[in-house]
C-alpha cells in the first residue's frame, strides 16, 4: 500500500474538475481576459457555445501555479474537458479550426 | 528579460537535432514567438505530448522569461 502526501491545492484542482465538464484556466475572466492567449481561447469556447466554468488564476496564486504541475504544462491558459487536459491556447485553436474540438465535445454529450 | 531568437533556438536544437525550426516574432516586440516545429520526435504523440516536449526542452524559463510562445508541431511528411 501506498501512501500519498496530502496535496490540498491539487484536491482543489480535482474537486473542480470533478464539478464542471468544462473547465477554462485563464488569466481574467471570460468578459475581460487578461491575455491575449486566454481572450483567444475564450473566443472559440463562445464560438463552441457550450457552457463552461472558468477559473481566473491571478486571483489565486496557489492554483496558479498548482495548476501547471497538475497538468505538467507551464503555461495559461489550460482547457479541461471532464477531467482531462485537452491543451493550451494553440491546441485548443488548432482543434477548433479543424473540427475535431467540436467533435470531441460532441462525442462527450457536451456538443 | 525576454528570451532572443538564438536562446530559443539553441534550447530547441539541443532537443530536436534533427528538426526544422522557424521563429517568427509575432508582436514585433522580441518578447512574443511562435515557433514551428518539425521534427520526427514528435511522431506518435498526441499535441500535448509533443507541446510538452518542446516545454521541457525551454525548461524552467518556460512560462517565465519566455511567456508567450505559440507552438506549431508537426511530424515530417
Amino acid at each position: 500500500m501506498t501512501t500519498s502526501t496530502p496535496n490540498p491545492v491539487a484536491e482543489r484542482i480535482s474537486d473542480m474538475l470533478a464539478q464542471h465538464d468544462i473547465v477554462l484556466f485563464m488569466k481574467g475572466v471570460p468578459a475581460a481576459p487578461q491575455c491575449g492567449f486566454s481572450q483567444a481561447v475564450v473566443q472559440v469556447m463562445n464560438q463552441l457555445g457550450v457552457g463552461y466554468a472558468t477559473f481566473n488564476v491571478l486571483a489565486d496564486a496557489e492554483i496558479r501555479e498548482g495548476i501547471k504541475a497538475y497538468s505538467n504544462w507551464p503555461t495559461i491558459p489550460q482547457l479541461y474537458v471532464k477531467g482531462e487536459f485537452i491543451g493550451g491556447c494553440d491546441i485548443v485553436r488548432e482543434m477548433f479550426a479543424s473540427g475535431e474540438l467540436q467533435q470531441l465535445l460532441a462525442d462527450l454529450g457536451l456538443g | 528579460m525576454p528570451m532572443t531568437a538564438p536562446q530559443i533556438e539553441a534550447l530547441l536544437r539541443r532537443a530536436f537535432p534533427d528538426a526544422q525550426i522557424e521563429l517568427t516574432d509575432t508582436a514585433g516586440d522580441g518578447d512574443h514567438w511562435h515557433a514551428r516545429i518539425v521534427s520526427a520526435a514528435f511522431r506518435g504523440r498526441t499535441r500535448v505530448q509533443q507541446h510538452q516536449l518542446v516545454y521541457a526542452a525551454i525548461g524552467p524559463d518556460m512560462g517565465g522569461a519566455l511567456h508567450a510562445l505559440a507552438l506549431q508541431t508537426e511530424v515530417p511528411a
